[in-house]
């Protein structure tokens, strides 16, 4: 396991210092993936640089299963990186070197005999499926390709801690999904920590188990990826899963937001939700995902002459959390204008569209 | 033939064509033998001195800027003297190497001087070109400084490395004539006591004929050496197997 204390970086002195990580605090456990999201600027690479020990904090400590290694000596440094595998951004592949040649780095730095090199690169070229590349060179390889000899590489010396450096971004959708199915596999079968830094929140949803919010060098947010996306309060948890536009309500209707508190909510819960009020409920906008074997959902509703307090205590008692988000234009009454029925059909469209396996 | 009787000059002393092999082919076996001595030790001593000149600046390996400016400067001196200059100007350095201020010796030192001052600008250039992941690959993998020039930096830029040797070696064949006038021998020192001082058509031409072709046989091993050392450029057939290698994994 990695854990990360108090980790701050400054540049410079005086007033000129600019302070880029301040007091950091992660951990990331045996076997969990730790997703650190943040546009540019906001230290990810500052942070990457820290924790791969090739930048020494200002303060703070790096702890890598019970040893503190930024207090370490240039030559202790040295060998600390070693339990640290780096994935790099742009796979970092030496051109003038095979496919093999290029796992066989690290090993080489260590100094391992011939017979052990070549063992090992075999097993971890196969490791990530690329048995039948060894002899290629990086540019006769896709992207995808190369970021597996990356990891390769990053695997060689049998780490305990993975750090990812934006390592999918850049890469085409396809490659992309198989680098986190790599990387979930890896984690699985070596019991890896893996902290991966990334702005690509559709990637976090399919790999993390945990995410933090890196905004101007402070974590603003962080916690369980599900408990994030089940949380109608966070706002990371909106920003890793927004809601497609939903929509409009029919004038007469209130517009009710709904979300995934927990795990027990019913398939048919519109459905339940409709009988308990005693009155119609359209379907304005919904998705509805599995995250990592927990369902995550979210839905906008139009709800027609209700009692708002009823409504509330219904969602809750199916596991929802109800929030109103506009009330209806005219609310008594003048209905007819808008064409029921036609606003739940189109809505069925939208939630197939985004996915929602209800 | 008579295309060259022409203008011949009235001081002119014509050698016999039939003795200028005899002339013209040792002269060129001693420019050989100069540039290849000269060359090895400005490879030896200018690669190690273009690495420590890259980083020591700001950013390299062992970033110091006083001592990469002393280095820098004490270069920048060198390339920047006339060979002529320079040469005479060291003679006394010279002398006390090699013991003479003439001949072949006397000629290697200050052209090694300003072979390596050049070539260790063309290292340092060479190393600037490769990318900075790279190094920041060799030191997360647990690399030691010297592991980190030689894997991360000089390997990844030894095509480019390759071309400015290239470019050295001629440059060192111009040098060679120029080093002709303290009595070093070679090619440029029959041009020029020849050819010039008494306008000798028939050994100005060869030499020039032969110089030419010399020129152009290293650039030529030069490209293929650089063109080897990329396996980008390797061979066609690699490429097109590469192609036929990426569609079924797609």
């Amino acid at each position: 396991m990695i854990r990360i204390e108090r980790l701050s970086k400054v540049f410079g002195h005086g007033d000129a210092a600019t302070v880029v990580l301040d007091g950091l605090d992660i951990v990331v456990g045996a076997g969990e993936i730790f997703a650190v999201v943040g546009s540019s600027g906001a230290g990810k690479s500052t942070l990457v640089q820290c924790v791969s020990l090739l930048e020494r904090p200002s303060s703070g400590s790096v702890i890598v299963n019970g040893e503190d290694l930024s207090s370490l000596s240039e030559r202790g440094l040295r060998e600390a990186r070693r339990r640290i595998g780096t994935i790099f951004q742009a796979d970092g592949l030496y051109s003038r070197r095979t496919a093999a040649e290029n796992v066989a780095l690290p090993l080489e730095y260590l100094g391992v005999t011939k017979a052990d090199l070549r063992r090992r690169v075999g097993e971890l070229l196969e490791r990530v499926g690329l048995s039948s590349r060894a002899r290629h060179y990086p540019h006769q390889l896709s992207g995808g390709q190369r970021q597996r000899v990356g990891i390769a590489r990053a695997l060689a010396l049998r780490p305990t801690v993975l750090l990812s450096d934006e390592a999918t971004s850049g890469l085409d959708p396809e490659s992309t999904a198989s680098i986190v199915e790599l990387l979930k596999e890896l984690r699985d079968d070596l019991d890896l920590s893996i902290l991966f830094i990334t702005h690509e929140m559709d990637t976090v949803l399919r790999l993390a188990d945990s995410v933090a919010r890196l905004e101007h060098g402070r974590i603003t947010e962080s916690g369980r990826l599900v408990e994030l996306l089940r949380d109608p309060e966070s706002s990371l948890g909106r920003s890793l899963n927004p809601s497609r536009p939903a929509l409009a309500a029919a004038p007469d209707s209130d517009t009710w937001l709904l979300s995934y508190l927990d795990g027990t909510v019913p398939p048919d819960w519109i459905l339940r939700l409709a009988r308990t009020l005693g009155t119609a409920v359209s379907v304005l906008g919904a998705s509805i995902e599995s995250i990592g074997g927990a369902a995550v959902g979210h839905a906008t509703l139009g709800v027609r002459h209700t009692d708002r307090d009823a409504l509330v205590r219904a969602a809750r008692e199916l596991g929802l959390d109800a929030r109103l988000a506009a009330p209806a234009q005219r609310p008594d009454g003048e209905r007819g204008l808008a064409p029921a029925g036609a606003t739940p059909a189109r809505a069925a469209v939208l939630a197939e569209a985004s996915g929602a396996v209800v | 033939m008579s295309a060259l009787a022409a203008p011949v000059h009235p001081l002119a002393v014509q050698t016999p064509l039939g003795e200028i092999p005899g002339l013209v082919l040792p002269a060129l076996g001693e420019t050989l033998i100069m540039v290849g001595i000269v060359m090895a030790i400005v490879t030896l001593v200018g690669v190690p001195l273009g690495a420590l000149l890259h980083n020591l600046a700001p950013g390299g390996l062992f970033e110091n800027v006083a001592a990469h400016q002393a280095l820098s400067w004490i270069v920048s001196i060198g390339r920047s003297l006339p060979f002529l200059i320079l040469m005479a100007a060291i003679i006394p350095f010279t002398r006390l190497l090699t013991g003479t201020n003439i001949g072949i010796p006397a000629a290697v030192v200050p052209m090694s001087l300003a072979g390596i001052a050049f070539f260790s600008r063309i290292v340092e250039n060479a190393l600037r070109s490769v990318p900075p992941t790279l190094v920041r690959v060799a030191r997360a993998s647990g690399a030691s400084p010297l592991q980190i020039v030689r894997t991360a930096q000089l390997s990844e830029a030894l095509p480019s490395i390759i071309g400015g040797l290239t470019i050295n070696t001629i440059a060192m064949i111009e040098y060679s004539a120029i080093a002709g006038t303290i009595g070093a021998g070679g090619i440029g020192y029959v041009a020029v006591t020849y050819g010039y001082q008494r306008f000798d058509q028939p050994v100005m031409l060869t030499t020039i004929v032969i110089l030419v072709a010399t020129v152009a046989i290293v650039q030529l091993l030069g490209d293929r050496l650089a063109r080897l050392a990329t396996p980008e450029l390797r061979s066609r057939r690699g490429r097109l197997r590469a192609t036929g290698a990426a569609a079924p994994a797609s």
